[in-house]
C-alpha cells in the first residue's frame, strides 16, 4: 500500500513541476530576451538566502527523487499485478479492453515507459546538450527554436506529450483517489474533470511552443 | 436458439486446462445461463462424459457462489450474477466463451470452480465489529444518521462473488475489501476498530496475493451489487488516517 | 389481530384450565373423544399404548406403528414469563477454565449455525464448524428478504413479548410448544441489540432510530429489516463474528465439507463423518457434542426457494441413527414466487411477501380470457382474496393465499405459461403513491422480477405462483434443543420446535438467531458440564461403522452406472411431492404417492448414473447422496401427512375443511407433535406423540374472514 502512496505523491510532485515548466516554456512567446532572462533567473532563484543555483538544485533533487520513486514503485506494482492477475489470463479474444476502462488507464504503464524514454532524450537535448538537432546556440531560446524547427523533433515531442496527456488523465485522478479523495460520487466526478483539465492544459500548453516554432510564429 | 459453448476444462488444480467446444442446440431464451449448463451437463452425463464443474447455490443472486467469465466479462453481459443471466441476452448461433475467474489468489479447483477462501481470511483479519454475544447495549442507545446507515448498507450488500477480482486488470480485491471497510467504518459501532481494521484487512489482502488497485473501475462496472467505487477512496482515506495516527 | 371466530366450535376448543391437570409427561391422551364422521376409518386405536413394545396397526395399509408417547422433560412449569430464566438458572454451568477442554461440532453456517459457532467460540469452547458451501457466508439464510420480528414495541402499537408469543402460537395453528415460543419471543429483543452492535445496517428513520414495518398479516409493526436483504445482513453479521473467532483460533472452519454420517458412540453423539468435497476424502471428526444447524428440507420438492445445495442429509442421517423426526409434513408454501417458465427450471425465486402490502392479487373472471392483463377491464377481474377475505384481503396468511392461488388455477383461470400463475398488480399502488414511492419501497424486487422474466412490472402486473419455501418440521428436540440422541443438538430450521404447523413471516430469522446466540449456548452447557467425555478416535467401532457406511454408499452410487441422471430422479420425486404432498393432500393421493416414491427409490438405486469418481470434486455424486435421502424423507412426509387427518397450518387435508373450504383442525385428536422413529429403510416408522398443552393461549379455529 505504501508503494501506491509513493506513486501518488511522486506523481503529483511531477505534475506540479510540469505546470511550472510549461509556464516557463510559454515565456517563449515573450521573445528571446524574456525567455533567456527567465532561464537565467531560475539559477538565481532563492538568492541570497540560497547559494547560486541552490533552488534549482533543490528542485532537481526533489524531482529526481520523485522520478526514481515513481519508477521504482511502478515496476514493483506492475510486477505484483502480473503475478496477481497473470499476463494474458483469459483465453478468449473478446472484450480485451474491459467493460468501461479508459484508453488512458489501458496505456498507463506503456505510456509511462514512453515518457521515461522521452525524458532521457529531452535532457540529452536541452539540458546536457549531448545532441543538438537543428544546430547549437549559446542562448536557451536559440536552442529551442533551432530544435523545434526540425520536424522529427516536434513529432517526438507530440508523441511524448500525448503519452503525458493520457498518463495524467488517469494518473491525476488515480493519485487523488489513492490519497483518499473522492469518497462521494460527486467528488469523484469533480476529480475526473480535474484530471481531464490538467491533462489538456499540460498537453496543449507544451505543444503550443513547438508548433509555433514549426509554423514560424516564434522565430 | 442454438449456441456454441467454448468452456474451460481442467481436471484438477495441478493439471493443464484447455478450452472445449460444445454445441448446444435447442436452448430456450427463458433459461438462465446456469439452467443451460444444467441441460448441457445432463447431456454430457448421459453420453458418458464428465459434466462441467460449476458452482452455484441460491440461484437468486445473493449467495455469491456462482460466477464465471463469459466472453471475458465477469458474470456475462448483464450486470447481475450468472444465475440471473438469461439466454435471451445472447444471440442465436452465438459462440460463448466461458472461463473461470482468474487470479493468483483464486486457484482453479476444477473446470469453472475456483477457491475463494482468501476472501474469508480477509474478513477474519478485521472485517467485523467485536461484539460478544450478550454484551450489546439497547439497540436505540446509539442513533445512526439515515444517510450513514444507507451508505453503509450500500457497501454491505457485497456478496463476495469475486467478479471484481476477475475483472480487475491487476487481480486486486480492493473493492471487496473496501466494501467491508466502508460498511463498518461508517457506523458508530465500527469506530473503535476502524484504524486497525483497515490496516489488518489490507495486509491480509496483500498477503493473499491480490494485486494493487490502480483505480480503473472495472470492478464496480461488473459488480452485480453495484458496490460504489468511492468505497475504495474511503478505504484509502481510512488507511492513510490510520498510518498517520501511527496505528 | 381479530380473535373473533365465527366458526369456533366450543366442542373443539380447549379451555386451558382443562389441561392444568395434565402431567408434564403425558401418557396416552385425550384422543378419540370426538372423532368426526369422516375420521371413522382412521385405523389407530390410540388409547393406552402402554409399554415399550410397538403396537402394530390393524389396518393392512398401515404405514407406521405407534410407540410410546414422548415428552419434553426440560421445560420448567410455572408462569410462562419465568420459565426461560428458571431453566437458565437450573442448568449446570461450565467453568471458563474447563471450556477449552470441551469440543463442539457445529454443522451448518446459516444464522443458527454461525451464531452458535461464534458464541460458543467466544465462550472458550473448541469449536469445529462445517459447511458444504465454499464459504460460511453463503449459507441459504442469506436469501431471506423480508425482515426479522422482535418484540421491541418501538412503535408503541401495543406489541409485547406476550403478543409476539401469542401471534406465533396462533400463526402456528396451535401445533407448537408454548414454552419454546415464549422463549423465542422473549429473546427476540436481544437479537436486535446484538445485531445492531455487530454493525448490521438495519433500515433507519431520519431521526437515526430503527425503522420497522408490519409483515405477514400481523397488525403491529415489529419487523426490522435491511431493505430487501435482511437475511443477508444478519447472516453477514453472524459470519463476521464467526470469522473473528476463526482468527482467534477458537473455531476451526471446514468449508466445502459435507456431513454424511453421525457417529453415535456409547449412546452419545460424538462425531460426524464428512466428505471433503474438493478432494473427495472421507474424514471423521470427534467432539463432546454435535450440533446440527443444517436448515430445512424444502428441496425434497425439487423446485423450491431453497438453494440448489440445501439438503436433508445431515438431519436424515441423524434420524437414521436414532433422532426422531417431528412433523415432517408441515411445509410452508410461499404465495409470492416467480412462476415456472419451463421444464428446465432449476429453482423458484421468492419475492418478499411485503409485496402483498401494496399489490392486489387477481385473475380474470373467465378462464377463456386471453387478453393482456392491462386490457382486461376492472369488472372482469376477480380480486379473489379481497372478495373472500374482506378483513385481511391480500394480506391473509401464506397458506391461505397459496391455496387460493392454486384453487383459481385449478379452475383454469391461471395466467402465464401453463396457466400456473396469478397477477400481482401494482397499478393502483402506483396511482395512489406515485411510481417513485413504489420504486423506493419495492425497487429491488421489481428489478429482480424484470431480470428473471424480462417483463416490466411497472407496466404489466407481476405473475406469481406459490412455491415451497420453508419446512416447519425437523428433528425433534426438547426445550434444550437436544434431540432424542444425547449430545445431538439441533437448531434453526433443522429442528421442529417453534413454528408449529405454520411459520409467521419474519420469524425464521428470529428463530435461527435466537437458537444460535441465546438459547443453545445456555442449554448446551448443561450437557457439557458432564464432559469431557471419554476420548474416542477412528478405531472406535461406532466410527468404523459410520465410515464404512459412508464409503459403501459412495461406492454404491458410483457403481450403479444406470441410464438416468440424478436430477431426473429428483425432478420426478419433486413432482410426486408437489402433486400429492403439496398445498393440498388427500388420503388417496398420499397412499398413491407413497407407492410411487417406493418405486422411484428402487429405480434410483438400480438405474442412477453418477459419472466420475469419488476422489475429487464431483457435483453429481454430491447431489446423488442428497437425492437418495430425499427419497426416504419424501415417504415419511407422506406417511406423516396421511396420519394427520386434519388440516392445520401448512398441512391441508382435502378431507378436513369447512364448508367454505377453510382448513379445519381436530384438536381433540391431533394436538400433538408427531415424532417419528426410524426402524430401517422401507420399514414402518414408529410414531411417538408429544401432547401439546396450552395453558396460556386458548386454541381457536383460525379465521381471516
Amino acid at each position: 500500500m505504501a508503494k501506491k502512496v509513493i506513486m501518488a505523491v511522486s506523481g503529483l510532485i511531477m505534475v506540479g513541476y510540469l505546470l511550472a515548466h510549461m509556464y516557463g516554456n510559454l515565456k517563449a512567446f515573450s521573445g528571446m530576451q524574456a525567455f533567456d532572462e527567465y532561464s537565467h533567473h531560475l539559477r538565481e532563484l532563492g538568492e541570497p538566502i540560497l547559494p547560486p543555483s541552490g533552488a534549482l538544485w533543490i528542485i532537481r533533487v526533489v524531482l529526481l527523487v520523485a522520478v526514481v520513486a515513481h519508477i521504482w514503485a511502478a515496476v514493483l506494482l506492475a510486477r505484483r499485478s502480473w503475478t496477481s492477475a497473470g499476463v494474458n489470463r483469459y483465453e478468449t479474444r473478446r472484450n480485451r479492453r474491459g467493460i468501461q476502462r479508459t484508453y488512458a488507464s489501458f496505456t498507463l504503464r506503456s505510456g509511462g515507459l514512453v515518457i521515461a524514454l522521452f525524458v532521457v532524450y529531452h535532457l540529452a537535448h536541452l539540458t546536457w546538450h549531448w545532441i543538438e538537432p537543428g544546430g547549437s546556440s549559446p542562448s536557451p531560446y536559440g536552442r529551442l527554436v533551432a530544435g523545434f524547427s526540425v520536424w522529427w523533433v516536434v513529432a517526438l515531442y507530440v508523441i511524448a506529450l500525448l503519452a503525458v496527456g493520457f498518463h495524467l488523465r488517469h494518473g491525476v485522478a488515480s493519485a487523488l483517489y489513492t490519497l483518499g479523495a473522492g469518497t462521494t460520487a460527486t467528488a469523484r466526478q469533480v476529480i475526473v474533470v480535474l484530471s481531464i483539465v490538467t491533462a489538456l492544459v499540460i498537453t496543449v500548453g507544451f505543444l503550443l511552443v513547438p508548433f509555433s516554432v514549426l509554423l514560424g510564429v516564434i522565430q | 436458439m442454438n449456441i456454441t459453448l467454448r468452456v474451460w476444462r481442467q481436471a484438477g488444480p495441478d493439471t493443464e486446462g484447455h478450452m472445449e467446444t460444445i454445441e448446444v442446440p435447442d436452448v430456450s431464451e427463458h433459461m438462465s445461463f446456469l439452467e443451460m449448463i444444467d441441460v448441457v451437463n445432463d447431456r454430457l452425463t448421459l453420453e458418458g462424459k464428465e459434466p462441467i464443474a460449476i458452482d452455484s447455490d441460491c440461484r437468486e443472486g445473493i449467495c455469491g457462489t456462482c460466477g464465471v467469465m463469459i466472453n471475458r466479462q465477469a458474470h456475462g453481459p448483464v450486470r447481475a450474477t450468472v444465475c440471473q443471466l438469461h439466454m435471451r441476452s445472447f444471440d442465436d448461433g452465438e459462440t460463448i466463451d466461458v472461463e473461470p475467474w482468474r487470479a493468483d489468489a483464486f486457484p482453479v479447483v476444477k473446470d469453472l470452480v475456483v477457491d475463494r477462501s482468501a476472501f474469508d481470511r480477509i474478513i477474519a483479519a478485521g472485517g467485523y465489529i467485536s461484539a460478544p454475544t450478550g454484551s450489546a447495549p439497547e439497540a436505540h442507545s446509539t442513533p445512526v444518521k439515515k444517510a450513514d446507515a444507507d451508505h453503509a448498507f450500500d457497501a454491505a450488500t457485497c456478496i463476495a462473488c469475486g467478479a471484481c477480482v476477475a475483472a480487475c486488470p491487476n487481480g486486486s480485491a480492493m473493492l471487496f475489501t473496501a466494501a467491508k471497510v466502508t460498511h463498518l467504518g461508517l457506523l458508530p459501532q465500527g469506530q473503535p476498530e476502524r484504524g486497525s481494521r483497515v490496516l489488518n484487512m489490507i495486509n491480509q489482502h496483500d498477503e493473499e496475493g491480490f494485486g494493487g488497485c490502480t483505480n480503473i473501475g472495472e470492478c464496480t462496472a461488473v459488480c452485480p451489487k453495484g458496490i460504489p467505487f468511492d468505497t475504495i477512496s474511503q478505504l484509502n482515506r481510512d488507511m492513510l488516517g490510520a498510518l498517520l495516527r501511527g496505528e | 389481530m381479530t380473535d373473533h371466530n365465527p366458526f369456533e366450535n366450543p366442542g373443539q376448543s380447549y379451555d386451558s384450565t382443562d389441561r392444568d391437570d395434565q402431567p408434564m409427561d403425558p401418557r396416552g391422551g385425550r384422543e378419540a373423544e370426538g372423532m368426526a364422521e369422516q375420521e371413522s376409518t382412521f385405523p389407530v386405536s390410540e388409547n393406552a399404548p402402554s409399554g415399550p413394545e410397538q403396537q402394530q396397526l390393524p389396518d393392512a395399509d398401515a404405514y407406521f406403528s405407534l410407540g410410546d408417547p414422548i415428552a419434553d422433560t426440560k421445560a420448567p412449569g410455572g408462569p410462562i414469563e419465568s420459565r426461560w430464566s428458571e431453566r437458565k438458572f437450573g442448568a449446570k454451568l461450565v467453568n471458563p477454565a474447563n471450556r477449552r477442554k470441551l469440543s463442539v461440532i457445529i454443522v451448518g453456517t446459516g444464522l443458527a449455525g454461525a451464531s452458535a459457532a461464534a458464541t460458543l467460540g467466544e465462550s472458550g469452547y473448541q469449536v469445529k464448524s462445517f459447511c458444504y458451501q465454499d464459504s460460511p457466508r453463503r449459507a441459504h439464510s442469506i436469501a431471506a428478504q423480508g425482515g426479522i420480528n422482535a418484540a421491541k414495541n418501538y412503535r408503541n402499537d401495543g406489541d409485547s413479548t406476550f403478543r409476539l408469543f401469542y401471534d406465533t402460537v396462533k400463526g402456528g395453528d396451535y401445533r407448537s410448544r408454548e414454552s419454546n415460543v415464549y422463549r423465542l419471543a422473549e429473546v427476540s429483543a436481544n437479537i436486535i441489540d446484538q445485531c445492531v452492535a455487530q454493525g448490521v445496517p438495519f433500515a433507519r428513520e431520519y431521526g437515526g432510530l430503527l425503522d420497522t414495518r408490519s409483515f405477514g398479516g400481523v397488525q403491529v409493526q415489529r419487523t426490522f429489516y435491511a431493505r430487501g436483504q435482511t437475511g443477508q445482513q444478519l447472516l453477514l453479521g453472524a459470519y463476521q463474528a464467526l470469522e473473528r473467532q476463526i482468527a482467534a483460533g477458537t473455531v476451526t472452519m471446514y468449508a466445502k465439507h459435507d456431513m454424511l454420517e453421525l457417529v453415535v458412540a456409547d449412546g452419545r453423539a460424538r462425531g460426524i463423518v464428512v466428505r471433503d468435497l474438493t478432494t473427495g476424502e472421507i474424514e471423521t471428526h470427534f467432539a463432546d457434542v454435535v450440533v446440527l444447524a443444517t436448515g430445512g428440507y424444502g428441496n425434497v420438492f425439487f423446485l423450491s426457494t431453497n438453494a440448489m445445495g440445501s439438503n436433508v442429509t445431515a438431519a436424515w442421517r441423524a434420524h437414521r441413527k436414532g433422532a426422531y423426526f417431528a412433523n415432517p409434513c408441515y411445509t410452508q408454501i410461499h404465495p409470492t414466487c416467480i412462476p415456472v417458465s419451463g421444464d428446465y427450471q432449476s429453482k423458484l425465486t421468492l419475492m418478499s411477501e411485503s409485496l402483498r402490502n401494496d399489490g392486489r392479487i387477481w385473475v380474470p373472471k373467465s378462464g377463456e380470457d386471453t387478453r393482456e392483463a392491462r386490457d382486461i377491464p376492472e369488472d372482469e377481474r376477480d380480486y379473489y382474496l379481497e372478495r373472500r377475505y374482506p378483513a385481511f384481503g391480500n394480506l391473509v396468511p401464506r397458506d391461505i393465499a397459496s391455496r387460493a392461488a392454486k384453487a383459481v388455477c385449478d379452475e383454469g383461470r391461471g395466467v402465464g405459461p401453463g396457466g400456473l400463475g396469478v397477477y400481482l398488480d401494482f397499478a393502483d399502488a402506483i396511482k395512489r403513491l406515485g411510481r417513485k414511492a413504489v420504486e423506493a419501497k419495492y425497487g429491488n424486487l421489481f428489478d429482480m422480477y424484470a431480470q428473471i422474466t424480462g417483463e416490466d412490472p411497472y407496466e404489466t402486473p407481476m405473475r406469481i405462483y406459490p412455491a415451497v419455501h420453508y419446512t416447519m418440521g425437523g428433528l425433534w428436540v426438547d426445550y434444550d434443543l437436544q434431540s432424542t440422541i444425547p449430545g445431538l443438538f439441533v437448531t434453526g430450521e433443522a429442528n421442529f420446535s417453534d413454528h408449529g404447523a405454520n411459520r409467521l413471516g419474519a420469524s425464521a430469522l428470529m428463530q435461527g438467531l435466537a437458537d444460535g446466540y441465546f438459547v443453545l449456548p445456555n442449554t448446551i452447557a448443561d450437557y457439557l458440564a458432564d464432559g469431557p467425555f471419554e476420548k474416542i478416535d477412528d478405531t472406535h467401532p461406532a466410527a468404523v461403522e459410520a465410515v464404512t457406511e459412508v464409503t459403501d454408499r459412495v461406492q454404491k452410487l458410483l457403481s450403479v452406472k444406470g441410464t438416468r441422471t440424478v436430477d431426473s430422479f429428483h425432478r420426478e420425486l419433486g413432482q410426486i411431492m408437489w402433486e400429492y404432498c403439496g398445498m393440498e393432500r388427500s388420503e388417496e393421493g398420499l397412499r398413491k404417492a407413497i407407492g410411487m416414491i417406493r418405486e422411484l427409490r428402487e429405480a434410483f438405486w438400480n438405474d442412477v448414473l453418477v459419472p466420475g469418481s469419488g476422489n475429487d470434486l464431483n457435483q453429481s455424486l454430491e447431489r446423488a447422496g442428497r437425492v437418495a435421502d430425499f427419497l426416504e424423507l419424501g415417504e415419511l412426509m407422506c406417511v406423516d401427512a396421511l396420519h394427520r387427518r386434519e388440516s392445520c397450518g401448512g398441512h391441508f387435508r382435502a378431507e378436513s375443511q369447512t364448508e367454505d373450504g377453510e382448513a379445519l383442525r381436530h384438536d381433540d385428536q391431533f394436538a400433538y407433535v408427531a415424532a417419528w422413529e426410524f426402524t430401517g429403510t422401507g420399514q414402518q416408522p414408529v410414531l411417538h406423540k408429544e401432547d401439546l398443552v396450552y395453558e396460556f393461549v386458548e386454541m381457536k379455529q383460525r379465521s381471516y374472514k
